[in-house]
């Protein structure tokens, strides 16, 4: 897994739409995703079916957050596909995020192909308790 | 090939030409891969000479809480995926993941063996191998000479 929150241009053009043809042979889907704000922090989880890891490339350019991943067709050997209900495909989709986040603290894991990103609020975006002290 | 395997081979096809019927709808009106009517888990079936392999996209399931179960020429699948609980003070953004129970049962095209079925949960992907009985097979019967 590549977190890249720089350089933009290393990353691959893939201005992807849903159901786009990129010239490949392979399509770009929307991940269904939950978000959910805690104290501390954003937590973005998303489904991606056929991703490990090693395929998802997230990228946080100021408050925009990218989410890419490859997703190899599947062929088993010795068989032909006779039906289908889903498509294989890659992934893309891009949040736009209201609060600032720590980029140094960004955690990203993939479990039974669902995306985790943990993202931190910076000190800034941080509610701040203010104590108020009596007059002596 | 024997007559009941043709006959099979015109069940997959026209299985195959719905499919594709319903890919070019879908095109058509614009919808996404996954509009809500669908059953859920979105299944293929590939098939071999003599298995088929169902695979299932079931994203963010402990394999524990997957069941298969497999009678004659029915597979069932049943699941769950527990809802994000949020605690006190959590609040959510955005929900469009689904949560609940699942359960769904595809008829396949022949009986199957269930001792040889065998599964796997890879990725969020659900694969099942069902290999056909072996009294499904088809006989070759030679004629003897008089």
């Amino acid at each position: 897994m590549a977190i890249d929150m720089t350089n933009r241009l290393q990353r691959p053009a893939v201005p992807a739409n849903e159901g786009v043809d990129q010239g490949r042979s392979v399509r770009a889907f929307v991940p269904r995703a939950d978000i959910y704000e805690t104290a501390e922090t954003i937590v973005l989880l998303a489904d991606m079916p056929g991703v490990d890891e090693k395929s998802v490339d997230i990228t946080l350019e100021k408050n925009v957050l990218t989410i890419d991943a490859a997703v190899e067709p599947e062929v088993p050997q010795g068989y032909r596909l006779a039906y289908a209900e889903y498509t294989t495909g890659n992934y893309h989709r891009v949040f736009t995020l209201s609060d600032e986040i720590d980029r140094e603290g960004i955690e990203a894991a993939v479990k039974n192909g669902v995306l985790k990103l943990t993202l931190p609020k910076s000190q800034k975006a941080k509610a701040r308790k203010i104590s108020v002290r009596p007059e002596n | 090939m024997p007559l009941q395997d043709i006959y099979r081979s015109r069940i997959w096809d026209a299985f195959r030409e719905m499919e594709q019927l319903q890919s070019q709808l879908n095109r058509l009106l614009g919808s996404g891969r996954d509009s809500e009517s669908v059953d859920y888990p979105p299944l293929k079936v590939w098939s071999s000479e003599n298995e088929a392999l169902v695979t299932a996209e079931v994203p963010g399931i402990e394999p524990d809480n997957l069941e298969l179960s497999v009678i004659n020429q029915a597979l069932t699948i049943r699941g769950s995926r527990p809802p994000v609980e949020l605690k006190e003070g959590e609040r959510h953004h955005r929900r469009e993941r689904g949560a609940g129970e699942f359960a769904r049962t595809i008829e396949l095209p022949f009986r199957v063996d269930p001792e040889r079925v065998n599964a796997q949960y890879k990725k969020g992907i659900l694969y099942v191998n069902l290999p056909r009985a072996a009294q499904d097979k088809p006989r070759k019967i030679s004629v003897k000479a008089d």
